[in-house]
């Protein structure tokens, strides 16, 4: 195919969030310890009773191993090698935006998330983190006269420890996971979301994060709790500077949902990938679970991961309310030499719960990706559902994609269909838009919009648009 | 009536390409004016339909030789979708399936792509579904086609109404329609010929490919051409497509052969 090599070329944008800002950061010394442990708990001026969880994650962390069964290639990480904590000097949480270091705030200007009065969103509130600090929370007075609370989890910890005693580690033990065990000894910062009974949360809620420094491991952790007949949608999106050396991040996100509560949660990832050649870029290991609680209650994830040399991703739902719905919806694009594993896990407890997973992999380059997935239907799960669809786009020869599906029925009664493809852009394709006055790049752009429209349909609008546009420009060629 | 006058719309001398290593075209020359309906006949293989693929641009033809004008200007070093924007029109034998592109956005696009060049302005949204809904009388196709993927799981007989489509949206100078006739019953082969009568203007040029006569019973040519080994042997009037039908292909390699030994 002898317009082949165009389409690659096309994929290889340069990364345009991939500055540094100058500012002054605090940084703790490399390595880890239980003496590092407790300076993160110190310096962050926790409770007491958190500093036990994180002590006993680290304990519990020290007898875990890496996980190595996903389909992944990377050198070994030397977690004495690594920072564990940063932030930037001033980052004290300010009472007011006029007080936050202009740079920061020039920082998110630049990466399109406004943070100032005049300029921030109209109808989504903001949390923005820096290294490993939240900065700054928008609209949170707003959001409070609803009794809707969006703040750091460090000011969570301070400000309702009893919500934090009860859900934090309550979806993902520190025992999960090596990743988790790990975040959840030395996680610095992330976001908490408490939406109390009935409450329709009145704005769409975001987190952005940014990493700054080379060396520093981000480890966030996010919690979002809905109670009773609330609901709340909730998106986060994170990009990081070009350094040559791989940063890690491994975050945990757990969401619970009580009865009939719904829980709507979307990332556009978009941190560093590494260069054309594989050098740098992040290593994404992230634990995100939801736990459908109540009966009724539902949860929903989509992603749009194009960001990361190694992605290690597997947003769940545990169905454990009868009636209750999980949904996954995931659009995964790779390039040049990234690699992601990702998919997801939908366990089903309660009776008549229904899951519905709708994977897209995009691979051009000499990237490799694959979706890895469970579907387990409990003994008690009488009724349940599951649909799949895992559909990969294979864009260029040297690119790979893979599907391993994993299904376990305990219960004769449920329903589970599985449905994959895998295809390729093809020549004729291209050919019959482009003799219709229709471009070579946005006829790629269309095709592979076309192919994820199933997912893109679930974002939120905003986010839809933005997710369309960032495909568009990993997609667009040197013109762009 | 046709006048040697009329404009110029595409000039083909001594055209010569090749897919992979097996020459096609071997000198073709054709030249058609405004107004004029021109058939190309001829067996399978004979090079009819990369003619057609060389004339829009697709990548795996290659020109060794020769030269094509649109009204005066170097057709060939134009890209596809150039060419498309300028008013020439490809409509395909086998129109591909792309899931996952509407079908309305996919010709709302390529209709602006059009209209932008010539100069026009850009149709909105909701310009665009009203002047979409009026051109779909052309073809008396069913607006439910319009909210499917391009062509994705269409008929054969729905591909070709689509293809038509699009020529009444896009407003070609030349519409070049590759074998519109294959796969379609004698009903369906009714409504697209009509289509390609009605979108027919004193401005705009066709060449139809076709194998068969049934279709110049739809729309007259007014000159019938007959390809084969990749050049093209005879050009008559349109008596010439039924003395083909009585006589078959044979005939007309016979009678260039003696042509040749005269």
């Amino acid at each position: 195919m002898n317009s082949q090599k165009p389409l690659e070329e096309l994929v290889s944008q340069p990364y345009k969030y991939g500055f540094v800002t100058d500012v002054e950061t605090e940084k703790i010394s490399k390595g880890i310890n239980e003496d590092v442990v407790r300076l993160i708990s110190e310096k962050k001026k926790e409770p007491k009773f958190l500093l036990d969880f994180r002590l006993r994650a680290y304990r519990t962390w020290l007898g875990m191993t890496e996980p190595n069964w996903a389909k992944l290639g990377y050198p070994v990480i030397d977690y004495q090698d690594l920072i564990y904590y940063a932030a930037p000097k001033k980052s004290q949480k300010k009472q007011s935006l006029d007080e936050v270091d202009p740079k920061l705030l020039e920082t998110f200007d630049k990466l399109g998330i406004p943070l100032s009065e005049q300029k921030r969103l109209s109808n989504v509130a903001v949390d923005a983190v820096f290294d490993s600090v939240s900065i700054a929370t928008t609209y949170k007075q707003k959001l409070a006269d609803h009794g809707v609370v969006f703040c750091s989890i460090t000011e969570a910890v301070n400000e309702h420890p009893e919500l934090i005693k009860k859900y934090l580690g309550s979806v993902v033990p520190m025992n999960d996971n090596f990743f988790a065990g790990l975040n959840s000894a030395v996680f610095s910062d992330g976001s908490f979301v408490y939406i109390p009974k009935g409450v329709d949360c009145p704005m769409e809620l975001s987190s952005y994060f940014r990493i700054n420094s080379g060396d520093t491991g981000q480890f966030e952790r996010t919690l979002i709790v809905a109670e009773e007949g609330s609901s709340v949608s909730y998106l986060e999106g994170c990009t990081a500077p070009m350094f040559d050396t791989n940063t890690l991040h491994a975050a945990v996100v757990e969401l619970v949902a009580l009865d009939n509560a719904s829980i709507k949660y979307s990332t556009v990832q978009n941190w560093y990938s590494g260069n054309e050649k594989g050098v740098g870029g992040i290593y994404n290991f992230v634990t995100k679970r939801g736990h459908c609680r109540g009966i009724r209650s539902k949860i929903s994830w989509s992603q749009v991961e194009t960001g990361s040399a190694i992605t290690w991703k597997y947003p769940s739902c545990v169905l454990q309310g009868n009636e209750s719905t999980g949904e996954f919806y995931s659009v995964a694009l790779t390039n040049n030499y990234q690699q992601a594993d990702t998919g997801t896990k939908m366990l089903h407890v309660g009776s008549n719960t229904r899951s519905t997973i709708v994977s897209k992999g995009i691979s051009v380059g000499r990237s490799t990706n694959s979706y890895r997935g469970l579907v387990q239907m409990g003994s008690k799960a009488v009724g349940a559902r599951n649909y799949s669809q895992c559909d990969s786009m294979l864009i260029g020869d040297n690119a790979s994609a893979n599907t391993y599906p994993h299904i376990r029925s305990q219960q004769p009664e449920a329903r589970i269909e599985h449905e994959a493809s895998t295809c390729r852009i093809s020549e004729e394709q291209l050919f019959y838009l482009q003799s219709r006055g229709i471009g070579f790049e946005e006829a790629v752009s269309m095709m592979v919009s076309g192919f994820c429209r199933d997912v893109f349909n679930q974002l939120p609008m905003e986010f839809a648009a933005e997710a369309d546009k960032l495909l568009a420009l990993k997609l667009e060629g040197s013109v762009g | 009536m046709i006048s040697s006058e009329a404009p110029l719309i595409l000039e083909i001398s001594d055209l010569h390409a090749r897919v992979e290593d097996q020459v096609i075209l071997n000198g073709v020359n054709l030249v058609l004016r405004a107004g004029e309906v021109h058939a190309l006949m001829g067996r399978n293989g004979s090079g009819k339909s990369t003619l057609a693929k060389v004339l829009a641009g697709h990548p795996s033809y290659v020109v060794t030789a020769g030269s094509v004008r649109f009204k005066g200007e170097d057709l060939l070093n134009l890209t596809p979708e150039e060419r498309s924007r300028i008013g020439v029109f490809l409509g395909f034998q086998y129109p591909v399936e792309i899931p996952g592109v509407s079908n309305l956005e996919f010709l709302r696009v390529a209709t602006n792509a059009r209209r932008q060049q010539s100069g026009r302005s850009e149709l909105d949204t909701f310009e665009f579904e009203d002047f979409v809904h009026e051109r779909l009388k052309v073809v008396q196709m069913d607006p439910a086609f319009l909210e499917r993927s391009v062509n994705e799981g269409f008929s054969g007989g729905e591909k070709k109404r689509n293809e038509i489509l699009q020529m009444a949206l896009l407003e070609p100078l030349i519409s070049i329609l590759d074998e519109t006739d294959s796969g379609l019953d004698i009903d369906a082969l009714r409504i697209v010929a009509s289509g390609v009568n009605q979108l027919a203007t004193p401005e705009t040029a066709t060449l139809l490919i076709t194998h068969y006569q049934r279709l110049l019973n739809e729309i007259k040519p007014d000159f019938v051409h007959v390809m084969s080994n990749g050049r093209i042997l005879r050009t008559g009037g349109s008596e010439l497509a039924l003395k083909l039908e009585q006589s078959g292909y044979e005939w007309v390699d016979e009678s260039f052969a003696n042509q040749e030994a005269d």
